[in-house]
């Protein structure tokens, strides 16, 4: 008897999924889901199944921090029509202020990245930071960096078009793309290019009078200066006709995202996003078209999404792995992750990211970290070896090294074979310092 | 999880001690110098380089336009932005050359896609994988002792420089680079890993150019305060190192001033200006003005019409400076036509921006730029003949 292929294809997946993951999957599984992570945690999951191990993550994930805020988000904003009215120095001493505070918001999102139950959670907060790029170099205030990243969370595995929504009429977004002083006179075009080109459509679906027609429909979303809340000002909006993309009427904001919710690129867009973020550097245009096609029927949950994705032959493939770049957050927090150091003190972290090339809220502009192979240059890849050096300096000076020692650390530290292997009779901490130091060291 | 408690973890200083230039270094022959300053995010051409007897500039500038006393006059329609007047001793000495309305046909207005038209030197609607400049130096080799074919100072990307041949390397000074290139592994080895082969080429070239970059001088010079002067120092000092580069690229920005955009555009010109000044004086202390030349560029420039917000939104054509000893000076291209603006209110372009790159390419390497720039753009007249 024949077996019809697509059958015999399914019960090999099956197979597939039912197996336990293994030590390499496991961390495979670990390391893109999250950032890194320790002997123990891979173990834990090397025995599970694909299905079970991916949904043992997914229902972990989170909506919010655990580790406490930082106190300045409790104090008010500082109105801009007040800094400006201030002397010289004591505004420089409030911007200062803000730099500070900035810093300490940037050592809080590390602390939980290290120290969260769900990796995950912020992975994907970090994907929508990314996604919905927010410079503090433009917004200053880091009360309000705050809380973006505090709704970037809450929606980090909930619903991608509750998230546009509600980012749109972010107060750190309608600062950091202009649109909190856009009025019906002169509609000011930033976001609403932005909102098409980047953060639902892509490039080339959409006319430049698309976006000015647009524009008007987001007139009026600004912020109350006094509060740093959301305020709509009717006196800035254009109520009247508008087309965009084709369909007319006295459209609002809301109702543009809609109509841009409604594209079948926008799911696509997100899921060839998603490809480069979990799979490697080139989508399979047939593969992403699946997974845009479960968004979609999903309503763009983002957990449906991630399930197919994490579930996905293409995700557990050979060759696949270490394919990807690791971002400078992926080598900081993940080597402090691997070696279970935890800092006192994530500000100098915080700063490590910033010099390898990824500020946490502050990203180049608003498409955000172009990623991939623009991770590695000469400079920052020296800087990324001059970080584990200090970190393993320091490991050493605190005796931590020796946890691993008289384990089968290769297959933890990298996602591959060593470009250049240490020879067996290197051990501990020396081989360690050999593998950390090795090319594929930078690849996960 | 056991938590353990870690002290240190002291942050990088990776900044410590900045090395001079090297003074009358042994001039490099074989391949000119060039310095690209990339303005990111958008510059107003229209307020850098101010047609203040346009009585259509004020209607459209009510608000931001440049009031004609304070514009530093260079004829009596056209004049620069008062931040850029310490550019004006360079004008005068008839080392400054500006292109005015440098631009393509159907111009793109996302950020994105127009520096990345710019960067490839492609059409509009054309797609290219590779930096203009890779693309020439994969033709026409830079010399094979040299440190690299390009040097990007201070990040943001390879842009004109990328591709899967080129030497290019990003460093934020010389000494420093030379110092961490211990910390490379170059390796022989070939793979499949797209993106392990990149990370092994850049510990290639990492090696390579450290060797030849060794044994910077301290010397003199004042370079302004802040991020850009830094960059400048740097650009300084290669341009004065024996080993030789044939590009050095910097970048200054974000114009892109939607909103707010006096005191912005003011400090970035300003910026703009007193580096480039500092870095002719070093070039002149060096015996290197004659053969560096400098040139700005940008994915586009500004709405002439301003918006509400106090600022201007994404535009087309902008005007770039050329500056060098072996630069001509005066006004090229053509005053923006305030009276022919397109469909969304932008100018149209006076000259192609594969033109200006055919100067740099027939004119000061001698590089066919037919086979770069994939057609024939007739090189400006900007370089006085060797």
């Amino acid at each position: 008897m024949r077996i019809p292929f697509a059958v015999l294809a399914a019960c090999l997946s099956l197979a597939a999924q039912a197996e336990a993951i293994g030590y390499q999957g496991a961390r495979h599984l670990l390391d893109r889901a999250g950032f890194g992570a320790t002997d123990r945690e891979v173990r834990e999951y090397a025995a599970l199944g694909r299905v079970e191990a991916v949904d043992r993550l997914l229902a972990g994930a989170r909506s919010e921090a655990a580790t406490p805020a930082p106190s300045f988000v409790a104090e008010p904003v500082v109105p801009a029509r007040e800094l400006r009215a201030l002397a010289p120095e004591e505004r420089k001493a409030v911007q200062q202020r803000f730099v500070q505070e900035g810093l300490e918001l940037r050592a809080w999102w590390l602390e939980e990245m290290l120290s969260t139950s769900s990796p995950l959670t912020e992975r994907m907060t970090l994907f929508w930071h990314n996604h919905f790029a927010t410079s503090q170099r433009k917004v200053r205030q880091p009360q309000l960096l705050y809380r973006q990243n505090v709704l970037l969370r809450r929606e980090a595995l909930g619903n991608f078009a509750t998230l546009l929504h509600e980012v749109a009429k972010d107060p750190a977004m309608l600062v950091y793309l202009d649109n909190a002083r856009s009025r019906r006179e002169a509609p000011n075009e930033n976001f609403a290019r932005e909102v098409m080109e980047l953060f639902t459509l892509g490039v080339g679906h959409y006319g430049e009078r698309d976006v000015k027609e647009a524009a008007r429909a987001f007139t009026g979303w600004s912020v109350d200066p006094r509060t740093g809340d959301y305020r709509y000002r009717p006196a800035f909006h254009d109520a009247g006709e508008k087309e965009v993309l084709g369909r007319r009427g006295t459209l609002d904001g809301d109702q543009v995202l809609d109509i841009l919710l409604a594209r079948p690129e926008t799911a696509r867009f997100i899921a060839a996003k998603m490809w480069r973020e979990f799979v490697s550097p080139t989508p399979d245009p047939a593969e992403v078209e699946r997974w845009a096609a479960v968004f979609r029927a999903a309503h763009y949950e983002v957990k449906p999404l991630l399930r197919a994705i994490f579930l996905s032959d293409a995700f557990w493939s050979a060759g696949n792995r270490a394919a990807l770049v690791k971002s400078p957050v992926d080598v900081v927090v993940g080597t402090l992750h691997m070696l279970d150091v935890r800092p006192n003190d994530l500000r100098p972290a915080a700063v490590a990211c910033a010099f390898l090339g990824q500020n946490l809220f502050a990203p180049p502009n608003v498409k955000g970290w172009p990623g991939g192979d623009a991770w590695i240059d000469s400079a920052t890849l020296l800087g990324r070896r001059q970080f584990v050096e200090r970190v393993l300096g320091d490991v050493k000076a605190m005796g931590i090294a020796s946890s691993l020692e008289g384990r089968d650390i290769d297959r933890l530290v990298l996602a591959s074979a060593a470009v250049d292997p240490p020879p067996p009779g290197v051990e501990g901490a020396a081989r360690l310092h050999a593998l950390v130091s090795d090319p594929a060291y930078q690849l996960k | 999880m056991d938590r353990r408690d870690f002290l240190r973890l002291s942050a990088l200083v990776p900044f410590a001690g900045m090395a001079g230039l090297a003074r009358a270094a042994a001039s490099p022959a074989a391949r000119p110098l060039l310095v690209l300053v990339e303005l990111k995010g958008g510059n107003d051409g229209l307020n850098t380089v101010v047609p203040y007897a346009d009585p259509r500039y004020a209607r459209l500038r009510p608000r931001l336009g440049i009031p004609r006393e304070q514009v530093v006059a260079l004829t009596e329609r056209e004049g620069l932005h008062p931040a850029l007047a310490p550019l004006r001793a360079t004008w005068d000495a008839k080392e400054l050359a500006i292109v005015r309305g440098v631009g393509y046909p159907d111009p793109n207005l996302s950020h994105f896609r127009s520096i990345e038209i710019w960067d490839t030197a492609s059409a509009s609607d054309q797609y290219l994988d590779e930096g203009w400049l890779a693309r020439a130096f994969e033709r026409s080799p830079c010399p094979e002792s040299f440190a690299a074919d390009g040097v990007v100072v201070g990040g943001g990307g390879m842009g004109p420089l990328a591709g899967r041949k080129t030497r290019a390397l990003a460093l934020a000074n010389p000494e420093q680079f030379v110092r961490n290139a211990r910390l490379a592994h170059p390796e022989a080895v070939r793979t499949q890993n797209a993106s392990l082969a990149h990370i092994l080429r850049v510990e290639n070239d990492i090696a390579l150019s450290a060797e030849r970059l060794r044994g910077t001088h301290p010397a003199s010079g004042d370079f302004p305060p802040g991020p850009f002067g830094k960059a400048v120092e740097t650009a300084a000092q290669l341009a004065a190192h024996p080993a030789g580069v044939a590009v050095v690229r910097l970048s200054l920005g974000s114009f892109d001033t939607h909103a707010n955009q006096q005191g912005v555009h003011a400090n970035l010109l300003g910026e703009l200006a007193q580096g480039l000044v500092a870095l002719r004086a070093a070039l002149v202390a060096a015996d290197r003005w004659s053969g560096t030349v400098i040139a700005t560029y940008g994915e586009f420039g500004r709405r002439p019409r301003e918006n509400d917000s106090g600022g201007t939104d994404h535009g087309t054509a902008s005007a770039h400076f050329v500056l060098g000893g072996a630069v001509k000076g005066g006004l090229h291209g053509a005053q923006p036509a305030l009276d022919r603006l397109d469909g969304n209110g932008n100018l149209p372009h006076a000259v192609d921006f594969r033109a200006y790159y055919a100067t740099f390419l027939d004119r000061w390497w001698g590089i066919d730029s037919r086979s770069v720039l994939g057609g024939r753009f007739a090189a400006l007249d900007l370089l006085r003949d060797a």
